[in-house]
Protein backbone atom coordinates (compact mmCIF):
# COMPACT_ATOMS: atom_id res chain seq x y z
CA UNK A 1 0.00 0.00 0.00
CA UNK A 2 1.64 3.22 -0.80
CA UNK A 3 1.13 6.12 1.52
CA UNK A 4 2.24 9.54 2.30
CA UNK A 5 4.16 10.13 5.65
CA UNK A 6 7.15 11.26 6.89
CA UNK A 7 10.61 10.04 7.27
CA UNK A 8 9.88 9.06 10.81
CA UNK A 9 6.40 7.76 10.48
CA UNK A 10 8.36 5.59 8.15
CA UNK A 11 10.64 4.31 10.17
CA UNK A 12 7.90 3.96 13.00
CA UNK A 13 6.21 1.68 10.81
CA UNK A 14 9.09 -0.21 10.03
CA UNK A 15 9.63 -0.99 14.21
CA UNK A 16 5.89 -1.92 13.82
CA UNK A 17 5.86 -4.87 11.52
CA UNK A 18 9.36 -5.88 12.26
CA UNK A 19 6.88 -6.93 16.04
CA UNK A 20 9.75 -5.33 18.15
CA UNK A 21 8.85 -5.95 21.44
CA UNK A 22 10.11 -3.97 23.64
CA UNK A 23 11.24 0.22 23.19
CA UNK A 24 12.79 2.39 25.06
CA UNK A 25 13.89 5.55 23.74
CA UNK A 26 14.13 9.48 25.25
CA UNK A 27 12.79 11.75 22.74
CA UNK A 28 15.28 14.74 21.46
CA UNK A 29 14.79 16.64 18.33
CA UNK A 30 14.48 15.64 15.40
CA UNK A 31 14.03 11.70 16.50
CA UNK A 32 11.07 12.88 18.76
CA UNK A 33 8.20 12.43 15.97
CA UNK A 34 9.49 8.96 16.08
CA UNK A 35 9.51 7.41 19.35
CA UNK A 36 5.83 9.74 20.09
CA UNK A 37 4.55 7.33 17.09
CA UNK A 38 5.80 4.08 18.57
CA UNK A 39 4.65 5.32 21.80
CA UNK A 40 1.09 5.95 20.20
CA UNK A 41 0.92 2.42 18.43
CA UNK A 42 2.13 0.72 21.76
CA UNK A 43 -0.81 2.95 23.95
CA UNK A 44 -3.35 1.88 21.91
CA UNK A 45 -2.20 -1.43 21.27
CA UNK A 46 -2.10 -1.50 17.50
CA UNK A 47 1.91 -2.79 18.88
CA UNK A 48 1.96 -5.50 21.33
CA UNK A 49 5.68 -4.46 23.10
CA UNK A 50 6.70 -2.85 26.08
CA UNK A 51 7.20 1.33 25.68
CA UNK A 52 9.87 1.84 28.80
CA UNK A 53 9.65 5.53 29.18
CA UNK A 54 13.45 6.20 30.80
CA UNK A 55 15.34 9.63 31.61
CA UNK A 56 18.03 9.38 29.42
CA UNK A 57 19.31 8.15 26.31
CA UNK A 58 22.41 6.27 28.25
CA UNK A 59 19.35 4.19 29.85
CA UNK A 60 17.47 3.56 26.66
CA UNK A 61 20.40 1.82 25.21
CA UNK A 62 20.65 0.32 28.79
CA UNK A 63 17.37 -1.33 28.87
CA UNK A 64 17.74 -2.31 25.36
CA UNK A 65 20.17 -3.92 26.25
CA UNK A 66 18.89 -5.76 29.37
CA UNK A 67 16.28 -6.32 26.90
CA UNK A 68 18.05 -7.73 23.76
CA UNK A 69 20.05 -10.14 26.20
CA UNK A 70 16.55 -11.74 27.55
CA UNK A 71 15.48 -12.60 23.85
CA UNK A 72 13.34 -9.53 22.95
CA UNK A 73 13.54 -7.48 19.80
CA UNK A 74 14.76 -4.11 20.83
CA UNK A 75 14.77 -0.88 19.51
CA UNK A 76 15.71 2.89 20.30
CA UNK A 77 16.40 6.24 18.58
CA UNK A 78 18.12 8.98 18.91
CA UNK A 79 20.34 11.79 17.66
CA UNK A 80 22.90 14.29 18.23
CA UNK A 81 24.09 14.50 21.56
CA UNK A 82 21.55 11.69 22.64
CA UNK A 83 23.61 9.31 20.69
CA UNK A 84 26.52 10.82 22.26
CA UNK A 85 25.53 10.38 25.71
CA UNK A 86 24.46 6.40 25.39
CA UNK A 87 27.95 6.03 23.46
CA UNK A 88 29.50 4.22 26.58
CA UNK A 89 26.30 1.57 26.04
CA UNK A 90 26.85 1.70 22.48
CA UNK A 91 30.07 -0.11 22.39
CA UNK A 92 28.49 -2.12 24.91
CA UNK A 93 25.91 -3.69 22.82
CA UNK A 94 28.64 -4.24 20.41
CA UNK A 95 30.71 -6.16 22.24
CA UNK A 96 28.11 -7.85 24.10
CA UNK A 97 26.68 -9.22 20.15
CA UNK A 98 23.21 -7.68 20.77
CA UNK A 99 21.05 -7.57 17.92
CA UNK A 100 19.59 -4.08 18.72
CA UNK A 101 18.35 -1.78 15.87
CA UNK A 102 18.61 2.62 16.46
CA UNK A 103 17.69 4.83 14.03
CA UNK A 104 19.74 7.72 14.56
CA UNK A 105 18.24 10.76 13.27
CA UNK A 106 21.24 12.84 12.35
CA UNK A 107 22.00 16.22 13.49
CA UNK A 108 24.75 18.31 14.46
CA UNK A 109 26.75 17.96 17.82
CA UNK A 110 27.17 20.70 20.31
CA UNK A 111 28.69 22.78 21.09
CA UNK A 112 27.61 25.43 19.89
CA UNK A 113 24.10 23.91 20.59
CA UNK A 114 22.65 23.27 17.32
CA UNK A 115 19.48 21.11 16.14
CA UNK A 116 20.18 20.77 12.47
CA UNK A 117 20.75 18.09 9.94
CA UNK A 118 24.64 17.28 9.68
CA UNK A 119 25.72 13.59 10.18
CA UNK A 120 29.11 14.24 12.45
CA UNK A 121 26.92 12.27 15.00
CA UNK A 122 27.06 8.87 13.55
CA UNK A 123 29.85 9.44 11.70
CA UNK A 124 31.20 9.89 15.25
CA UNK A 125 30.08 6.34 16.39
CA UNK A 126 31.97 4.76 13.48
CA UNK A 127 34.26 2.77 15.18
CA UNK A 128 32.02 0.74 17.78
CA UNK A 129 31.82 -2.02 16.38
CA UNK A 130 28.16 -1.52 15.17
CA UNK A 131 26.76 -1.53 11.37
CA UNK A 132 25.95 1.15 10.17
CA UNK A 133 22.96 2.02 6.89
CA UNK A 134 22.47 5.18 5.97
CA UNK A 135 19.20 5.91 4.08
CA UNK A 136 18.46 8.38 1.24
CA UNK A 137 14.56 8.43 1.08
CA UNK A 138 11.33 7.31 3.42
CA UNK A 139 11.57 3.45 1.27
CA UNK A 140 15.00 3.33 1.69
CA UNK A 141 14.46 3.78 5.85
CA UNK A 142 11.24 1.61 6.34
CA UNK A 143 12.79 -1.12 4.29
CA UNK A 144 15.95 -0.44 6.06
CA UNK A 145 14.82 -0.97 9.26
CA UNK A 146 13.11 -4.66 7.94
CA UNK A 147 16.33 -5.45 6.92
CA UNK A 148 18.48 -4.09 9.96
CA UNK A 149 16.90 -6.74 12.23
CA UNK A 150 17.80 -9.68 9.58
CA UNK A 151 21.10 -8.92 9.39
CA UNK A 152 21.35 -7.91 12.97
CA UNK A 153 19.77 -11.03 14.15
CA UNK A 154 21.91 -13.26 11.88
CA UNK A 155 25.35 -11.72 12.94
CA UNK A 156 24.39 -10.76 16.10
CA UNK A 157 25.97 -7.29 15.79
CA UNK A 158 23.64 -3.89 16.15
CA UNK A 159 22.78 -1.85 13.67
CA UNK A 160 22.37 1.85 13.34
CA UNK A 161 20.02 3.23 10.34
CA UNK A 162 20.98 6.58 9.68
CA UNK A 163 18.70 9.41 8.35
CA UNK A 164 19.46 12.95 7.63
CA UNK A 165 17.00 15.09 10.80
CA UNK A 166 14.48 17.03 8.82
CA UNK A 167 15.63 16.68 5.34
CA UNK A 168 14.26 13.30 5.59
CA UNK A 169 12.64 12.75 9.53
CA UNK A 170 10.29 15.81 9.13
CA UNK A 171 9.26 15.53 5.15
CA UNK A 172 6.66 14.20 3.49
CA UNK A 173 6.99 11.53 0.75
CA UNK A 174 5.40 8.81 -0.54
CA UNK A 175 6.37 5.27 -0.10
CA UNK A 176 5.37 1.67 -0.19
CA UNK A 177 4.38 0.19 3.38
CA UNK A 178 4.88 -3.57 3.26
CA UNK A 179 2.33 -5.85 4.46
CA UNK A 180 2.66 -7.41 7.80
CA UNK A 181 2.14 -10.76 6.06
CA UNK A 182 5.17 -10.36 3.97
CA UNK A 183 7.27 -8.71 6.57
CA UNK A 184 6.76 -11.63 8.73
CA UNK A 185 7.55 -14.23 5.83
CA UNK A 186 10.85 -12.05 6.01
CA UNK A 187 11.86 -11.86 9.53
CA UNK A 188 11.03 -14.73 11.48
CA UNK A 189 10.90 -13.68 15.11
CA UNK A 190 14.09 -13.46 16.97
CA UNK A 191 15.19 -16.76 18.42
CA UNK A 192 18.71 -16.06 20.30
CA UNK A 193 21.00 -18.86 21.00
CA UNK A 194 20.85 -17.67 24.58
CA UNK A 195 18.75 -15.65 26.64
CA UNK A 196 18.46 -14.53 30.25
CA UNK A 197 16.73 -17.08 32.44
CA UNK A 198 16.32 -16.76 35.71
CA UNK A 199 16.67 -20.86 36.26
CA UNK A 200 20.21 -20.73 34.90
CA UNK A 201 21.65 -17.90 35.89
CA UNK A 202 24.86 -16.66 33.97
CA UNK A 203 27.83 -14.19 33.93
CA UNK A 204 27.33 -11.57 30.89
CA UNK A 205 30.35 -9.89 30.21
CA UNK A 206 31.82 -9.55 33.55
CA UNK A 207 35.85 -8.46 33.84
CA UNK A 208 37.36 -10.60 31.19
CA UNK A 209 40.75 -11.45 31.62
CA UNK A 210 43.61 -9.89 29.28
CA UNK A 211 44.27 -13.87 28.05
CA UNK A 212 42.12 -17.14 28.05
CA UNK A 213 41.42 -18.75 30.99
CA UNK A 214 39.88 -21.90 31.99
CA UNK A 215 35.93 -21.13 32.83
CA UNK A 216 34.01 -22.94 36.21
CA UNK A 217 33.42 -26.02 34.03
CA UNK A 218 37.04 -26.61 33.05
CA UNK A 219 36.39 -25.16 29.61
CA UNK A 220 38.97 -22.53 28.07
CA UNK A 221 36.81 -19.13 27.72
CA UNK A 222 37.85 -16.34 25.48
CA UNK A 223 40.35 -13.67 26.66
CA UNK A 224 39.13 -9.75 25.76
CA UNK A 225 41.06 -10.28 22.71
CA UNK A 226 39.79 -13.32 21.30
CA UNK A 227 36.02 -11.69 21.62
CA UNK A 228 36.82 -8.42 20.41
CA UNK A 229 38.73 -10.13 17.10
CA UNK A 230 35.31 -12.11 16.72
CA UNK A 231 33.31 -9.17 16.55
CA UNK A 232 35.36 -7.68 13.84
CA UNK A 233 35.70 -10.93 11.87
CA UNK A 234 31.92 -11.20 11.92
CA UNK A 235 31.64 -7.42 10.82
CA UNK A 236 33.37 -8.32 7.78
CA UNK A 237 31.52 -11.84 7.14
CA UNK A 238 28.42 -9.43 7.34
CA UNK A 239 29.03 -7.38 4.09
CA UNK A 240 28.07 -11.02 2.29
CA UNK A 241 25.05 -11.46 4.80
CA UNK A 242 24.33 -7.90 3.73
CA UNK A 243 24.12 -9.00 -0.10
CA UNK A 244 21.94 -12.20 1.41
CA UNK A 245 19.77 -9.83 3.21
CA UNK A 246 18.94 -7.90 0.06
CA UNK A 247 18.67 -10.71 -2.22
CA UNK A 248 15.80 -11.93 0.26
CA UNK A 249 14.47 -8.87 0.55
CA UNK A 250 14.10 -8.65 -3.14
CA UNK A 251 12.30 -11.99 -3.80
CA UNK A 252 9.36 -11.07 -1.03
CA UNK A 253 9.08 -7.53 -1.31
CA UNK A 254 10.23 -6.94 -5.19
CA UNK A 255 12.17 -4.21 -4.49
CA UNK A 256 15.70 -3.91 -3.92
CA UNK A 257 19.53 -3.36 -5.36
CA UNK A 258 22.95 -3.22 -4.30
CA UNK A 259 22.98 -3.34 -0.44
CA UNK A 260 26.61 -1.29 -0.43
CA UNK A 261 26.71 1.11 -2.96
CA UNK A 262 23.72 3.05 -5.25
CA UNK A 263 25.44 4.41 -8.32
CA UNK A 264 23.07 7.10 -10.58
CA UNK A 265 24.71 7.71 -14.28
CA UNK A 266 27.95 6.35 -13.04
CA UNK A 267 28.11 3.90 -15.95
CA UNK A 268 29.99 5.91 -18.41
CA UNK A 269 30.88 8.90 -15.70
CA UNK A 270 34.44 10.12 -15.81
CA UNK A 271 33.76 11.47 -12.45
CA UNK A 272 31.61 9.96 -9.41
CA UNK A 273 30.18 12.64 -6.88
CA UNK A 274 30.27 10.20 -3.58
CA UNK A 275 28.33 10.80 -0.60
CA UNK A 276 25.84 9.65 2.12
CA UNK A 277 22.10 9.78 2.83
CA UNK A 278 20.36 12.29 0.87
CA UNK A 279 22.65 14.85 -0.10
CA UNK A 280 23.27 11.72 -3.09
CA UNK A 281 19.64 12.20 -3.98
CA UNK A 282 19.69 16.20 -4.50
CA UNK A 283 23.31 15.35 -6.37
CA UNK A 284 21.02 13.86 -9.34
CA UNK A 285 19.68 16.92 -10.14
CA UNK A 286 23.46 18.39 -10.69
CA UNK A 287 24.01 14.83 -12.66
CA UNK A 288 21.19 15.55 -15.00
CA UNK A 289 22.55 19.49 -15.05
CA UNK A 290 26.06 18.90 -15.90
CA UNK A 291 25.14 16.12 -18.42
CA UNK A 292 23.37 18.23 -20.41
CA UNK A 293 26.17 20.46 -20.36
CA UNK A 294 28.21 17.47 -21.76
CA UNK A 295 30.31 16.16 -18.53
CA UNK A 296 30.47 12.60 -18.10
CA UNK A 297 29.50 13.27 -14.56
CA UNK A 298 27.79 10.29 -11.80
CA UNK A 299 26.64 10.18 -8.19
CA UNK A 300 27.15 7.03 -6.18
CA UNK A 301 26.02 6.69 -2.52
CA UNK A 302 27.44 4.63 0.36
CA UNK A 303 24.25 2.84 1.80
CA UNK A 304 26.20 0.29 3.61
CA UNK A 305 28.88 2.26 5.54
CA UNK A 306 30.01 -0.02 8.27
CA UNK A 307 31.39 -2.63 7.69
CA UNK A 308 32.84 -0.72 4.93
CA UNK A 309 32.36 -2.62 1.27
CA UNK A 310 35.64 -1.49 0.17
CA UNK A 311 35.25 -3.82 -2.87
CA UNK A 312 32.22 -2.78 -4.12
CA UNK A 313 33.47 0.84 -3.30
CA UNK A 314 36.51 0.05 -5.48
CA UNK A 315 35.29 -1.82 -8.23
CA UNK A 316 32.18 1.06 -8.69
CA UNK A 317 35.34 3.50 -9.11
CA UNK A 318 37.57 2.15 -10.96
CA UNK A 319 39.38 3.71 -14.12
CA UNK A 320 37.20 6.91 -13.50
CA UNK A 321 39.17 10.05 -13.69
CA UNK A 322 38.42 11.38 -10.55
CA UNK A 323 35.68 10.74 -7.24
CA UNK A 324 34.60 14.13 -5.57
CA UNK A 325 33.46 13.06 -1.79
CA UNK A 326 30.95 15.38 -0.13
CA UNK A 327 30.18 15.13 3.15
CA UNK A 328 28.19 16.46 6.16
CA UNK A 329 30.74 15.42 8.85
CA UNK A 330 34.42 15.77 9.24
CA UNK A 331 37.50 13.98 11.20
CA UNK A 332 38.25 16.97 12.66
CA UNK A 333 42.18 17.67 11.92
CA UNK A 334 42.24 15.57 8.80
CA UNK A 335 39.37 15.36 5.95
CA UNK A 336 36.43 13.58 5.74
CA UNK A 337 35.89 10.22 7.11
CA UNK A 338 34.13 8.82 4.17
CA UNK A 339 37.17 10.41 2.17
CA UNK A 340 39.89 8.48 4.27
CA UNK A 341 37.91 5.06 3.86
CA UNK A 342 37.42 5.67 0.46
CA UNK A 343 40.96 6.38 -0.26
CA UNK A 344 42.16 3.29 1.70
CA UNK A 345 39.80 0.92 -0.72
CA UNK A 346 41.19 2.29 -3.53
CA UNK A 347 44.68 2.33 -2.53
CA UNK A 348 43.91 -0.88 -1.26
CA UNK A 349 42.10 -2.50 -4.57
CA UNK A 350 43.92 -0.31 -7.45
CA UNK A 351 47.30 0.90 -6.98
CA UNK A 352 49.36 0.28 -9.54
CA UNK A 353 46.78 -0.61 -11.69
CA UNK A 354 47.03 2.26 -13.41
CA UNK A 355 42.63 2.87 -12.48
CA UNK A 356 43.24 4.86 -9.70
CA UNK A 357 41.32 7.78 -9.64
CA UNK A 358 42.19 11.25 -7.93
CA UNK A 359 40.26 12.22 -5.18
CA UNK A 360 38.66 15.32 -3.90
CA UNK A 361 37.03 15.97 -0.72
CA UNK A 362 34.19 18.84 0.06
CA UNK A 363 32.28 19.75 3.40
CA UNK A 364 29.06 21.09 2.91
CA UNK A 365 25.84 21.62 5.07
CA UNK A 366 27.65 21.44 8.64
CA UNK A 367 24.74 22.75 11.18
CA UNK A 368 22.21 21.93 8.71
CA UNK A 369 23.63 25.26 6.27
CA UNK A 370 21.23 25.09 3.42
CA UNK A 371 22.95 22.90 0.51
CA UNK A 372 21.77 24.70 -2.79
CA UNK A 373 21.16 22.38 -5.90
CA UNK A 374 23.09 25.29 -7.90
CA UNK A 375 26.29 25.05 -5.15
CA UNK A 376 26.39 21.69 -5.66
CA UNK A 377 26.14 21.70 -9.36
CA UNK A 378 29.00 24.57 -9.77
CA UNK A 379 31.06 22.66 -6.83
CA UNK A 380 30.83 19.50 -8.89
CA UNK A 381 31.64 21.00 -12.12
CA UNK A 382 34.42 22.99 -10.84
CA UNK A 383 36.18 19.48 -9.41
CA UNK A 384 35.75 18.02 -13.16
CA UNK A 385 38.41 20.79 -14.56
CA UNK A 386 41.03 20.59 -11.89
CA UNK A 387 41.59 19.25 -8.26
CA UNK A 388 40.91 22.63 -6.01
CA UNK A 389 42.61 21.59 -3.29
CA UNK A 390 44.37 18.60 -1.28
CA UNK A 391 42.73 19.94 1.72
CA UNK A 392 38.75 19.38 1.99
CA UNK A 393 37.18 22.53 0.95
CA UNK A 394 33.73 23.65 3.13
CA UNK A 395 31.17 24.48 0.23
CA UNK A 396 29.57 27.89 1.12
CA UNK A 397 31.73 28.81 3.91
CA UNK A 398 31.51 32.99 4.82
CA UNK A 399 34.39 33.89 6.54
CA UNK B 1 44.52 -26.86 29.52
CA UNK B 2 40.62 -27.82 28.18
CA UNK B 3 38.72 -27.04 25.29
CA UNK B 4 37.87 -24.01 24.00
CA UNK B 5 34.31 -22.96 23.83
CA UNK B 6 33.77 -21.80 20.15
CA UNK B 7 29.91 -21.64 20.22
CA UNK B 8 30.38 -18.38 22.60
CA UNK B 9 31.66 -15.30 20.86
CA UNK B 10 31.02 -12.79 24.10
CA UNK B 11 32.53 -13.12 27.77
CA UNK B 12 29.89 -15.68 28.87
CA UNK B 13 30.37 -18.22 32.26
CA UNK B 14 28.26 -19.95 34.83
CA UNK B 15 28.45 -18.46 38.40
CA UNK B 16 31.06 -20.33 40.34
CA UNK B 17 34.52 -19.86 41.67
CA UNK B 18 37.07 -19.28 39.49
CA UNK B 19 35.08 -17.26 37.02
CA UNK B 20 37.09 -14.62 37.53
CA UNK B 21 40.31 -16.48 37.44
CA UNK B 22 42.59 -17.19 40.50
CA UNK B 23 41.68 -14.35 42.02
CA UNK B 24 43.33 -15.56 45.49
CA UNK B 25 46.70 -14.11 44.59
CA UNK B 26 44.34 -10.57 44.49
CA UNK B 27 44.02 -10.82 48.59
CA UNK B 28 45.26 -8.37 51.17
CA UNK B 29 43.02 -9.34 54.02
CA UNK B 30 42.25 -13.00 54.72
CA UNK B 31 39.21 -14.21 56.45
CA UNK B 32 39.01 -15.78 59.53
CA UNK B 33 35.63 -17.74 60.73
CA UNK B 34 35.69 -17.98 64.83
CA UNK B 35 33.21 -21.46 65.04
CA UNK B 36 33.13 -20.28 68.61
CA UNK B 37 30.93 -17.27 67.16
CA UNK B 38 29.53 -18.46 64.16
CA UNK B 39 25.52 -19.60 64.27
CA UNK B 40 25.46 -22.82 62.30
CA UNK B 41 28.99 -24.29 63.93
CA UNK B 42 27.19 -23.15 67.79
CA UNK B 43 24.30 -24.72 67.30
CA UNK B 44 25.64 -27.60 64.56
CA UNK B 45 22.67 -27.33 62.13
CA UNK B 46 21.89 -25.38 58.84
CA UNK B 47 21.56 -22.03 60.27
CA UNK B 48 21.96 -18.39 59.01
CA UNK B 49 24.73 -18.80 56.02
CA UNK B 50 24.98 -15.13 55.70
CA UNK B 51 28.44 -15.10 54.49
CA UNK B 52 27.45 -17.96 51.63
CA UNK B 53 24.38 -16.18 50.46
CA UNK B 54 26.56 -12.47 50.21
CA UNK B 55 30.21 -13.92 48.80
CA UNK B 56 30.10 -12.31 45.19
CA UNK B 57 32.74 -14.84 44.40
CA UNK B 58 30.79 -18.06 45.67
CA UNK B 59 33.74 -19.44 47.21
CA UNK B 60 32.13 -20.03 50.61
CA UNK B 61 30.55 -23.01 51.60
CA UNK B 62 26.78 -23.92 52.52
CA UNK B 63 28.23 -26.59 55.42
CA UNK B 64 28.72 -26.88 59.10
CA UNK B 65 31.23 -25.21 59.24
CA UNK B 66 31.23 -23.04 56.51
CA UNK B 67 34.39 -23.23 54.62
CA UNK B 68 36.54 -20.26 52.30
CA UNK B 69 38.14 -21.44 49.20
CA UNK B 70 40.87 -19.31 49.47
CA UNK B 71 42.34 -20.07 46.15
CA UNK B 72 39.28 -17.60 44.70
CA UNK B 73 38.49 -15.74 47.59
CA UNK B 74 39.81 -11.86 46.74
CA UNK B 75 39.66 -10.51 50.08
CA UNK B 76 36.81 -7.90 49.92
CA UNK B 77 35.48 -8.66 53.35
CA UNK B 78 31.87 -8.34 52.48
CA UNK B 79 31.04 -11.61 54.43
CA UNK B 80 32.97 -10.11 58.05
CA UNK B 81 30.86 -6.94 57.21
CA UNK B 82 27.26 -8.80 56.78
CA UNK B 83 28.06 -11.82 59.67
CA UNK B 84 25.48 -10.92 62.55
CA UNK B 85 27.79 -12.13 65.15
CA UNK B 86 30.80 -11.02 63.84
CA UNK B 87 32.08 -14.08 63.59
CA UNK B 88 34.46 -13.44 60.38
CA UNK B 89 37.61 -11.02 61.14
CA UNK B 90 39.92 -10.33 58.30
CA UNK B 91 43.39 -11.02 59.01
CA UNK B 92 46.51 -9.41 57.22
CA UNK B 93 47.68 -11.97 54.33
CA UNK B 94 51.66 -11.00 55.35
CA UNK B 95 50.75 -12.50 58.75
CA UNK B 96 49.94 -16.04 57.18
CA UNK B 97 53.38 -15.36 55.19
CA UNK B 98 55.19 -15.16 58.18
CA UNK B 99 53.71 -18.06 59.63
CA UNK B 100 54.59 -20.18 56.43
CA UNK B 101 58.00 -18.87 56.49
CA UNK B 102 58.54 -20.51 59.85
Amino acid sequence: MHIIENGNAAAALGVKLCRAGVIAAYPITPQTPLTEKLSEYVESGDMKAQYIPVESEHSALAVCIAASSAGARAFTATSANGLLYMHEQVQWAAGARLPIVMCVVNRAVGAPWNVWNDQQDSISQRDTGWIQIYCSDHQQIIDAVIKAYWIAEKVSIPIMVCYDGYILSHTFMPFDLPDQEKVDAFLPPFNPDYALNPMEPANLNTVTLPDVRLDVKGELAHGYMEIRYLLQEDLRKTIAVAADAEKRFTEVFGRGGDPYVEPYRCDDAEYVAVGLGSMTYQMRVSVDALRKEGLKVGVMGVRFYRPFPDEAVASALKGKKGVIVFEKAISYGYEGALMSDLKSALYEHLAGTGLLPSVQNFIAGIGGREIKTDDLTQTLRAATQSRVSKEPVWIGLKL
Amino acid sequence: MGTRNYRRKTSHSENGPGDGGRTGSWRVERPVIDRNLCIPCKRGKEACFICWLFCPDIVISRTIPPTINLEYCKGCGICAEECPTKAITMVDEAKFAEEDKE
